[in-house]
């Protein structure tokens, strides 16, 4: 069977990680940062998978759905936390909760 | 009987914690029976004591109640020492004790703070208990700073007034100079001698020590330095006539009759060492004979009624350290009693007719009081009789003996009875100055007497005792059996006794001439020009409070001033900006911004990589 190497996989998640958290950095819209999380989130789950294949291993698989729950969960909780700062504050910009500055 | 020893200061103690604890709450009636009931309970354990202790075999008894503090070598217990001495003692101040809390019933009637009033008295007498009854030093220092404590509080017992919480704190200061060097003292004895027990300490220094030595010496010293602190001495006398601000009944039981007393009571406890140190005796002697001399011309120049008793007062000490000077050592414990009737007589009557005339201090303003004050009046003849050693009245007797023992002491003996002598002649005047302006002339204010039952029978027993108190026969023979220059005959011509005799009654007549029939003029004696100058520094008390405002409390207060900004508070205060400037640091990351947060994790982490790759 004709495999990619694992060296690849590894780069694919970085890279993907990488651009997850350029997102979540610069982006101002929230719900573009909660996107760029699941990409993060996606990323390390794919070092998993990769990992787990080249060690023909199934720990990394199983580490995988758990983070595709905590993924789900963590959606429903920040699409919460999104529909109220949007009810309070009328927007979605992230630099506008500053409040709790020193 | 004796095991029940501690009911002694344990009834004033527990009347002063009823009495703090219920926080002014209790009707009046039930105050004054708690106040005063407290120390009458005290005086019938007193006198039951005092029974026991003297029918004993070798005339003392100690009760050990538990250990207080052990440490090492070092142990002192909460044990009570009882010996003729201690009798006097106990019997004086809770008897008198007992006589001025009943009076203060009546006099501190209409005060609202009554209950603080009693509480703070019976804590007095608890503490003034103790510091008699303690057997080693440690414990008589506990109670010589609750007497000290006691003092403040009721000098400032009517701190609304800042005048009086100046005075409360003049006392405190001035007596804790004292008190410091009584506690050097007591280390200097407990590293020399490994024990504060007094018997123990007494033995002790008697065979360790050589007479005259420098340990001694410095020893005798550093009690003595507490001993004038606390009965207001050359050189720390300036507190007491401040100490007059407090109310009347303080000033007869505490700042006349006992706490004052209790450096007298100190040097005769541990009077072995002074006999060790024959200079720092003969000191004691000058100082009390120069303190008599100053207080007695200072007290002839005063107007304030309370402030002359309160010059007589430090005269009277005066004496006693005289006595104790010269070891006339129960002459002085037997002066101790009897000025600790006739001077808390004469400060009840004074206070009798301070309240009469509505706080009116002023002799000048009273005049003419035989009338309307006769129950005063007589209280005042009986004590100034006494207080002037007119034949056959408590003072006489002791006064007599003091001065006695004083002529006979050889050496400088002879001045200091000539001093003593003259100092009994203007004690004389200064009393019977008191009597004729209060008294007698013309009437300023017309007054009504306020005696009740409560203030007039302390008044009267006061009074008897004031007479007769001379011919009670102090049991303090037994416990300075060995080295005192026991005179029970004196061997004097008569003609030193009739002069004794006679001076007092010429110092009678003198104060009659000037005050009564204004024979002589003495506005236009202290008018002239080196009367008023001498007039001016009498009152003024020598210029002492001047000397020491400008020897200590202007320098003083001079550096306060120049250190307002606390030098050493500097350094510390480096401390604050440092953490101050090393926050705001920190505040500045705290910017709320998340990807900001999110920003220095991921930097956290590149840097955690970076270091273990390059590891």
């Amino acid at each position: 069977m004709y495999s990619i190497p694992f060296e690849h996989g590894l780069i694919l998640a970085a890279s993907l990680f990488a651009l997850g958290l350029i997102g979540v950095l610069t982006r101002r819209n929230v719900v573009f940062v909660l996107m760029s999380l699941e990409i993060m989130l996606n990323a390390c789950g794919l070092a998993f998978v990769v990992v787990s294949a080249r060690w023909q291993h199934a720990d990394g698989q199983i580490m995988f759905l758990m983070i595709l729950t905590l993924a789900a969960a963590e959606v429903a909780v920040g699409l919460g936390l999104i529909i109220q700062m949007f009810r309070r504050f009328k927007t979605v910009d992230l630099n506008v909760l500053s409040q709790m500055k020193g | 009987m004796l095991d029940l020893i501690w009911l002694l200061p344990g009834f004033p103690l527990a009347g002063f914690l009823i009495l703090a604890l219920t926080g002014g709450r209790l009707p009046k009636n039930i105050v004054a029976i708690v106040g005063a009931g407290s120390v009458g309970l005290a005086f019938l354990v007193a006198v039951l004591a005092s029974i026991e202790v003297l029918n004993s075999s070798d005339g003392h008894l100690s009760r050990t109640l538990w250990t207080w503090m052990a440490a090492g070598d070092f142990q002192a217990d909460f044990s009570f020492y009882l010996d003729g001495l201690t009798v006097v003692m106990i019997l004086v101040i809770s008897g008198v004790g007992f006589l001025i809390h009943l009076y203060s019933t009546g006099f501190m009637i209409e005060d609202p703070s009554y209950s603080r009033f009693f509480a703070y008295m019976n804590l007095f007498v608890a503490s003034m208990l103790i510091l008699v009854l303690a057997d080693n030093l440690v414990l008589l220092y506990l109670g010589w700073e609750g007497v000290g404590l006691c003092s403040y509080l009721l000098i400032g017992f009517w701190y609304e007034n800042p005048a009086n919480g100046y005075a409360a704190r003049k006392a405190f200061v001035v007596t804790r100079v004292g008190d410091t060097s009584m506690a050097i003292g007591l280390f200097l004895l407990f590293s020399q001698l490994g024990t504060l027990n007094i018997q123990d300490l007494m033995v002790n220094a008697e065979q360790q020590w050589q007479v005259g030595s420098g340990v001694a010496v410095a020893a005798a010293l550093l009690l003595l330095g507490g001993a004038v602190g606390k009965s207001a001495q050359l050189p720390l006398q300036t507190w007491l006539p401040d100490a007059m601000a407090g109310p009347t009944p303080i000033s007869a039981l505490i700042h006349a009759a006992t706490m004052v007393t209790a450096g007298v009571y100190l040097i005769a406890r541990t009077h072995i060492l002074f006999e060790l140190a024959p200079d720092v005796q003969a000191l004691v002697a000058w100082v009390g004979l120069i303190t008599l001399l100053m207080a007695g011309f200072t007290a002839l120049t005063q107007h304030d009624i309370k402030r002359i008793l309160a010059y007589s007062t430090i005269s009277q000490i005066g004496y006693m350290f005289l006595g104790l000077g010269v070891g006339a050592w129960s002459a002085s414990i037997f002066h101790l009693m009897t000025h600790a009737f006739f001077k808390a007589l004469l400060f009840l009557a004074a206070g009798t007719v301070i309240l009469s005339l509505h706080h009116e201090h002023n002799i000048f303003k009273m005049g003419g009081m035989r009338k309307h004050l006769p129950f005063a009046f007589w209280s005042f003849i009986i004590g100034s009789a006494a207080l002037t050693a007119l034949p056959f009245t408590s003072g006489y007797f002791s006064k007599d003996e003091i001065l006695l023992a004083a002529l006979e002491s050889g050496g400088s003996g002879t001045i200091l009875w000539l001093g003593g002598v003259i100092g009994a002649f203007f004690t004389a005047v200064y009393s019977f100055r008191l009597v004729f302006v209060v008294f007698f002339g013309e009437c300023h204010h017309p007054a009504k007497e306020k005696t009740g039952f409560s203030m007039a029978a302390p008044l009267v027993i006061l009074a008897i005792l004031a007479l007769v108190g001379g011919f009670i026969h102090i049991p303090v023979d037994a416990v300075f059996a060995h080295g005192e220059a026991v005179h029970e005959e004196h061997h004097v011509s008569i003609l030193v006794h009739g002069l004794m005799i006679a001076v007092p009654i010429i110092g009678v007549i003198v104060s009659y001439l000037f005050f009564y029939s204004k024979t002589f003029s003495a506005d236009k004696l202290a008018g002239s020009g080196i009367g008023a100058s001498l007039h001016k520094f009498w009152f003024n008390h020598w210029g002492m409070d001047r000397l020491y405002d400008t020897l200590f409390v202007i320098p003083y207060m001079f550096l306060a001033r120049i250190n307002r900004k606390d030098l050493i508070d500097q350094f510390f205060g480096l401390i604050v900006w440092a953490s101050r400037v090393s926050s705001s640091l920190a505040v500045k990351t705290q910017t709320g911004q998340i990807r900001w947060y999110a920003a220095s994790v991921v930097a956290g982490v590149i840097v955690l990589l970076a270091i273990g790759a390059l590891l």
